[in-house]
C-alpha cells in the first residue's frame, strides 16, 4: 500500500418502490452529483469510475454501464464493473479504494445502483436453471431455514427478529433518504403475515430504486478536506455454495472477513467500534451477524438486539440509517452500509448521528451468505 | 508501483458447445493445469478474480456456480466482474499490489452456445432508444466496417485477407475453433452478406470456452516461472455508447489506453488484439500505432474463436505465452467491450 484513501463526498437519491420520474442515468447522476458537491469537486477531477450493481436482469440491460458511460462522465476514463451478488456495493467500494491505495489514481467516484422496479427481484433470482432444481423461493425462502437453524442453535426467544425490525423502522424514521418511514409496534410485527416461517413480512427489506456514490481520494485531495473518513481496512472472503459442514448460520467467510479487516486497522471489535452499518434484509441476520462479526459471543446476539445494545445509544448502534430492512435498492444496499459508516465518522449523518463516533463499520454478504465484503472507517488519518 | 508478472495460462480448447458441463465442470481443469505448470495448490492462491456475464447463460449470478469449480475452503478473497476475464486480470493486477500476497488466479467462462449471441448483445444497448430497434452486434460492426471503407481506409479485401491470415494462423493452435486454408477470392465471390458488408468469415465464431490465467509479483515470478511475462504497462479507457456520438473509423479509447500503458516506447514483438470482426484488426492497428512488423495475432485471434467474456483474457494468455516460450521479448495483449470497440484494455507485456 503506498497511498492512504479517504472518503470525500457522499451522495444519495431518494430511495422509493420506484422512481419512474428518472432514468436508470438518471438516478445514477442523482446520487453522483450529490457526492461530488459534498467533496467540492466536478466530473472532471475524476480519474475513473468503478460502479457496482447486482444482476443486470434486474433491469433488463446487459453490463448497463456500457450505455451509461457518457451520462456518468466517463468518455475517456477508465470504468470498472463488479458484480459479487448482494456484497457488490462493498467490494466496489473496496476495488475503488485499492485504485486508491496502490497508486493507480488519485481521485476516484465509486457508484451503486438497483432499480429494482425496471423488473421483479425475487422471481429473477429464482429462474428455471440447467442442471439445478428451480428453487421458486426468492430470498426469503432460502435464508428461513438458516434463521429457523440459528433459533433451535442459540434457543433464541422468538421476539428477538421483531424486535429488530420495530428498531431498524424506528431508525429509518431518523433518515429522510430511507426508503420506508414506518411507525411500527412490536405487536403490529407481529401481527403481519408469515411469508417463510419465521420471516413475516414485517420482517423482511422492501424492494427499493436507490443509487449511491462516494468520492474516494488520496492525501494528497483528502487533505483540504474538513471532514475525510480514512480507510482503515477492506476486506472480501468468499466460500463454496455447496460442501459438507458448511456453516451458514455462522459462515466461516464472514468471520475471516471481518477478522482481517479489525487486523488491518489495528482494531478490537469489542473495544474500538463506535457503531456499524451491517447487511440486515431480514430481521434475524441481526444477531446472526452480530456473532458472525465476533461484536459477541455465539448465542449472545439475539440478546443484544432484545435488551436495546443496539440502539443508537446502546452499547454498539447497529443501521443508524434504517439499514436494509428500510431501504433496499438491492446492488446498492452494500454500498449503502459503506457509506453511512462513512457518514458516522465525517459526523454528517444528521439525525441518526451516533454522538462522536470515530470508528464505524461498513458490512455486506451476498449470494446464499457466501460472498462477504466489509471496511473500516475513521475519523483520525491511520 | 510493485513489478506483477503472468506467470502461466491455459484454457479449455474452444468449440460451438461444450453441453452438457456447466461453469464448474468447465473451470476446475484449467484452473489445476495453470496452477500445476508452475508447482502451486489452490492453497497457495491470494486473490481469486473471475468475469463473465449472466446474460449468456440467461441466469443471475451465473458466476456464483462457477466459485464451486474452485477449492474455497479455507475461504478466499474472491471478487467478480460482469466484464470479460481481461478485466478480472485488470483488478488482480490491482489487488496484488497491495503487497500482502503474491499470486493472483484470474479466470473467466463463456457459454455463447446457450443463447443467439447477436440477439443478446443488443442488450448492451440504451433501453430507451436503441435496444427496440433490434441493433444485433453484426449489424452494428456493419455500420464501422462501412464506415471504414466510405472513409477510403480499407477495402473489402481487406478484411479477407485478415479472416484467411487469422484461420490459417490457427491453424498452429490446437485450441482454436475456426482454422484452415481459405482462399480470399472465394469468400469475397461466393460468400453472401450477413450485413453488408460483412460475410460469415469476417465475423467471429460463437464459441463455449474458459481460461485461466495466474498471476505473480516479481520475486515469486522469477521463482516458479523461467521466464514471466511482466506487465509493464496497463490501462483501460471507454467511450460513449451511442454509435452516432463516435468516429466509428477510430478507436479514441484503444488510442489513450495504449498510450497510457506505453505501447510505442520500445518496438513491439507480437500483439495479441481482441478484434471480433475482421475490420476491427485495422482499426486497432491505427490506434495502438502497431506497423507492419508487429507479428499480428499468431494464435488466431477472436476470429478462430471467440468465446464472449473470455477471448480478451485468451488474448492476455496467448500475449503472455509468447514471451513465455521466448518466441517474443515485448507483447501487446488487448480485449474489448461493448459495441465497436466501445471499451478497450491494453497491456504491455515485457521478458526481462
Amino acid at each position: 500500500m503506498s497511498e492512504r484513501c479517504a472518503v470525500i463526498g457522499i451522495g444519495q437519491t431518494e430511495h422509493r418502490e420506484s422512481r419512474k420520474d428518472v432514468s436508470l442515468p438518471g438516478l445514477l447522476r442523482e446520487a453522483l452529483f450529490r457526492a461530488l458537491e459534498d467533496a467540492g469537486r466536478t466530473l472532471a477531477d475524476m480519474d475513473a469510475i468503478v460502479i457496482g450493481t447486482a444482476p443486470d436482469m434486474f433491469e433488463g440491460v446487459m453490463m448497463p454501464e456500457l450505455f451509461m458511460a457518457d451520462a456518468l462522465g466517463a468518455v475517456g476514463k477508465p470504468i470498472f464493473r463488479v458484480h459479487t451478488a448482494g456484497s457488490v456495493g462493498g467490494s466496489t467500494a473496496v476495488v475503488a479504494s485499492h485504485l486508491i491505495q496502490h497508486g493507480v489514481h488519485e481521485q476516484v467516484l465509486t457508484l451503486a445502483f438497483e432499480k429494482q422496479s425496471e423488473a421483479n427481484a425475487m422471481w429473477a433470482l429464482s429462474p428455471a436453471i440447467p442442471f439445478q432444481p428451480q428453487l421458486v423461493a426468492g430470498a426469503g425462502g432460502y435464508f428461513a431455514p438458516l434463521i429457523r437453524s440459528y433459533m433451535a442453535r442459540h434457543d433464541a426467544h422468538p421476539d428477538a427478529g421483531p424486535m429488530v425490525a420495530v428498531k431498524d423502522r424506528e431508525h429509518g424514521l431518523l433518515n429522510p433518504n430511507a426508503h420506508l418511514h414506518l411507525t411500527q409496534t412490536l405487536d403490529e410485527v407481529k401481527a403481519a403475515p408469515m411469508l417463510w416461517d419465521p420471516i413475516r413480512y414485517s420482517e423482511t427489506c422492501p424492494s427499493s430504486d436507490g443509487a449511491v456514490a462516494m468520492v474516494l481520494a488520496n492525501d494528497k485531495h483528502a487533505k483540504g478536506c474538513k471532514n475525510p473518513a480514512w480507510v482503515l481496512g477492506t476486506s472480501v472472503r468468499t466460500e463454496r455454495t455447496f460442501m459438507a459442514g458448511r456453516d451458514q448460520v455462522n459462515p466461516g467467510a464472514g468471520q475471516l472477513c471481518a477478522k482481517d479487516v479489525y487486523d488491518q486497522a489495528g482494531i478490537d471489535p469489542r473495544k474500538d467500534v463506535d457503531c456499524a452499518e451491517i447487511y440486515v434484509p431480514f430481521s434475524w441476520f441481526e444477531p446472526m451477524w452480530l456473532e458472525n462479526l465476533g461484536f459477541c459471543d455465539p448465542g449472545e446476539g439475539w440478546k443484544w438486539s432484545m435488551e436495546g445494545k443496539t440502539r443508537i445509544g446502546g452499547q454498539l448502534p447497529l443501521n443508524m440509517s434504517g439499514g436494509v430492512l428500510c431501504t433496499n435498492p438491492i446492488g446498492a444496499s452494500g454500498m449503502i452500509r459503506f457509506a453511512e459508516a462513512a457518514r458516522q465518522v465525517r459526523g454528517t449523518a444528521a439525525a441518526h448521528q451516533v454522538d462522536g463516533a470515530k470508528i464505524a463499520i461498513g458490512h455486506a454478504y451476498g449470494g446464499g451468505s457466501q460472498f462477504f465484503a466489509m471496511w473500516a472507517v475513521g475519523s483520525k488519518r491511520p | 508501483m510493485r513489478d506483477i508478472a503472468i506467470v502461466s495460462f491455459a484454457q479449455l480448447p474452444s468449440e460451438r458447445r461444450a453441453d452438457p458441463r456447466d461453469e464448474a465442470e468447465m473451470l476446475e481443469p484449467i484452473i489445476n493445469e495453470a496452477l500445476g505448470k508452475v508447482g502451486l495448490t489452490q492453497d497457495d492462491v491470494g486473490f481469486t478474480c473471475s468475469g463473465s456475464s449472466d446474460y449468456l447463460i440467461g441466469r443471475p449470478f451465473s458466476f456464483v456456480a462457477a466459485v464451486d469449480g474452485l477449492k474455497a475452503w479455507p475461504p478466499i478473497r474472491e471478487s467478480h466482474v460482469e466484464m470479460d476475464g481481461a478485466f478480472a486480470l485488470y483488478e488482480a493486477w490491482v489487488r496484488l499490489l497491495h503487497g500482502d500476497i503474491d499470486v493472483a488466479l484470474v479466470m473467466s467462462f463463456g457459454k455463447g452456445s446457450l443463447g443467439s449471441i447477436p440477439d443478446v448483445l443488443n442488450l448492451q444497448n440504451d433501453p430507451y432508444y436503441v435496444q427496440p430497434l433490434g441493433l444485433d452486434s453484426i449489424s452494428s460492426a456493419a455500420l464501422q466496417a462501412r464506415a471504414l471503407i466510405d472513409a477510403g481506409k480499407a477495402t473489402e479485401k481487406d478484411f479477407a485477407d485478415i479472416a484467411v491470415r487469422s484461420r490459417r494462423d490457427a491453424m498452429q493452435n490446437p485450441f482454436a475453433q475456426v482454422k484452415g486454408e481459405f482462399d480470399a477470392k472465394k469468400i469475397l465471390k461466393e460468400e453472401p452478406y450477413l450485413a453488408s458488408p460483412l460475410r460469415k468469415s469476417f465475423c467471429p465464431p460463437l464459441t463455449d470456452g474458459a481460461a485461466c490465467v495466474v498471476l505473480a509479483t516479481a520475486e515469486k515470478a522469477r521463482a516458479i516461472c523461467s521466464r514471466p511475462a511482466f506487465i509493464r504497462g496497463i490501462d483501460h479507457r471507454v467511450e460513449a455508447n451511442s454509435l452516432g456520438l463516435r468516429d466509428l473509423t477510430v478507436s479514441t479509447s484503444a488510442r489513450l489506453a495504449g498510450e497510457r500503458a506505453g505501447v510505442g516506447k520500445a518496438k513491439v514483438d507480437v500483439a495479441e488484439l481482441h478484434a471480433p470482426f475482421a475490420h476491427q484488426e485495422i482499426i486497432l492497428k491505427e490506434a495502438l500505432g502497431l506497423d507492419s512488423s508487429v507479428r499480428i495475432n499468431p494464435s488466431g485471434g477472436a476470429l478462430a474463436a471467440n468465446s464472449i467474456m473470455t477471448a480478451g483474457l485468451t488474448r492476455f494468455g496467448e500475449a503472455a505465452s509468447r514471451i513465455m516460450d521466448g518466441s517474443a521479448k515485448r507483447a501487446v495483449a488487448h480485449c474489448t467491450s461493448g459495441a465497436c470497440l466501445q471499451q478497450n484494455l491494453v497491456a504491455v507485456l515485457e521478458a526481462e
